[in-house]
């Protein structure tokens, strides 16, 4: 193994796990867009009539949050093809999926019950009282106002998630990770791959956050009298502008 | 004189049709508090019903259980002589399910104290989300209701406006004209004025004199508004300690009942 950083190696590494960087990326969508879909079907579930049912599925949730990701992963890939009578054995990808998704998606429905509980009483009511089906209740009135202040803490776990998808490697799935381990194990040179890889996460880690924030201040506005009031008089001059240049032909 | 008249001549008519709403024997427990103990009451078609009496007397209770959003703890709703809370299984009564409950609660509309309008959407909005969602109209139609309701209640130019950018006062008209988009048979007022600046509290109170007016839908008030009880109502309920204490026409009780609790309500409410 060579002890001193070669900025040859490291050009010639970058390529080389490059290549790898389109599965990580993707893999984080859809772990991510696994997650957010996972996460209504836990607050769907905990809202069940019956209490032994959100009983079992609290503990449930609370199981899958206490246990680490990476023993999940290995469960699912290693060990659920012998669970008798059910086990299937699944790609390295979807397995990653449903291991890192499932975890993640645990707190992303805490996420989501922090802001449906933050929606007031008097808009259940209304939406009762205006006779609502619990669907259109769900759809057109609470999760409207529910999920958009809880999107900056999403973006959040976006970015945690995208830092824990190199767990992936373990089972063979070629992100970045597990192409700098790779060319490491070629090349006995493990310091410029594994730097580079570290390059690569603060390059799109960073940005996202920033991105995060700025989205959170404009939520924060959202309802706000003077953003609204700054949007609507935008909107009548607008209008103006229009019926001046009616007028005009 | 002629229009207590014509009233009066309404009221006959009322009288000889089938209620639209019944109480029979309800009361309601929150915990080991009974607020409402035994209650039975009738409004019909077009009646206009002032509810009054004394903080936690139950007035708010009783048209929340109409409405569905509490449940009774013994006794009978009938709307349009379907009971409300209960239906039909293989025979027995059971407790109503969802698709039952918005089936006969479909002709009540209500207004709150605290508006609750839908803070993500602009006034029209607002009007027109349950007519397109709930009863699937056509959506330009319920538009052009819409506006026309918003017109009646004073706020035809702030169609685009949203909540946060009105005043108590206006929110409240703009819940109004969404609960009369719907059509509503029955409409429930739970102490609409309660929660506004007092100086707004004209404006309201002037749009509900005219949907009483001019609309033939049955009202029940709840309120502190003696005056405007005495004004409006054909009948007035007097709720003390969970039981109607007295009942009759407004001046009946505001200014002839011989109760001694009404009696002693009403010198407390004039002083203040």
């Amino acid at each position: 193994m060579s002890s001193n950083f070669r900025w040859e190696t490291f050009f010639e590494a970058l390529p080389f796990i490059l290549k790898g960087l389109g599965l990580t990326v993707g893999l984080t969508f859809a772990c991510f867009g696994f997650a957010l879909l996972f996460g209504f079907v836990w607050i769907f579930l905990r809202r069940f009539p019956s209490k032994s049912i959100v009983w079992l599925v609290t503990w449930i949730m609370e199981f899958i949050r206490s246990t680490p990701p990476l023993v999940q992963l290995f469960f699912i890939y290693y060990a659920w093809p012998m669970v008798p009578g059910i086990g299937v054995t699944l790609e390295p990808f979807t397995c990653a999926v449903l291991g890192i998704g499932i975890h993640y998606s645990t707190y992303i429905g805490e996420i989501y019950r922090s802001g449906i509980d933050s929606v007031d009483k008097g808009q259940w009511e209304a939406s009762t009282a205006l006779n609502f089906s619990t669907i259109d209740k769900w759809k057109n009135i609470i999760l409207p106002q529910a999920i958009p202040p809880t999107i900056p803490m999403l973006g959040n776990y976006f970015i945690i998630m995208f830092k824990e998808v190199p767990l992936a490697s373990t089972i063979g799935v070629g992100g970045i990770l597990y192409m700098a381990n790779s060319y490491g194990a070629l090349h006995f040179a493990y310091l410029e791959p594994l730097t580079i890889v570290g390059i690569i996460f603060l390059l799109l880690s960073y940005p996202s956050s920033i991105l995060i924030k700025k989205l959170e201040v404009k939520l924060n506005t959202r309802f706000d009298k003077n953003a609204i009031l700054k949007k609507s008089n935008k909107k009548s001059t607008q209008s103006l502008n229009l019926k001046g240049s009616d007028h005009i032909v | 004189m002629s229009e207590t008249l014509v009233k009066n001549n309404d009221k006959k008519i009322l009288l000889n049709t089938e209620p639209i709403v019944q109480y029979r024997d309800v009361t309601k427990s929150f915990g080991d508090v009974q607020i409402l103990k035994g209650i039975n009451l009738d409004i019909h078609p077009g009646e206009k019903v002032a509810v009054i009496g004394p903080s936690g007397s139950g007035k708010t209770t009783i048209i929340r259980l109409l409405m569905t959003l509490e449940e009774p703890t013994s006794g009978d709703i009938l709307v349009n002589g379907k009971n409300l809370w209960k239906m039909d299984k293989g025979g027995t009564q059971v407790r109503a399910n969802e698709k039952h409950l918005r089936e006969v609660r479909g002709d009540i509309g209500m207004v709150f104290q605290h508006f609750n309008l839908f803070p993500h959407m602009t006034i029209l909005e607002n009007c027109m989300s349950a007519p397109v969602h709930v009863k699937k109209e056509n959506k330009e139609e319920v538009r052009e209701r819409s506006i026309k309701m918003l017109d009646r209640v004073g706020l035809g130019n702030k169609l685009d406006f949203y909540p946060s950018q009105l005043s108590g006062g206006q929110k409240q008209r703009v819940a109004m004209a969404r609960a009369l988009v719907m059509r509503p048979k029955i409409m429930l007022f739970d102490e609409v004025t309660s929660a506004l600046d007092p100086e707004l509290v004209g404006e309201v109170l002037e749009v509900i004199r005219d949907i009483a007016i001019n609309d033939e839908m049955a009202m029940v008030l709840v309120t502190h508004e003696m005056d405007f009880a005495l004004d409006v109502a054909d009948k007035v309920l007097f709720l003390d300690q969970g039981v109607i204490a007295e009942q009759g026409t407004a001046s009946e009780v505001l200014e002839h009942s011989e109760n001694e609790r009404v009696q002693s309500f009403l010198k407390r409410f004039r002083r203040v």
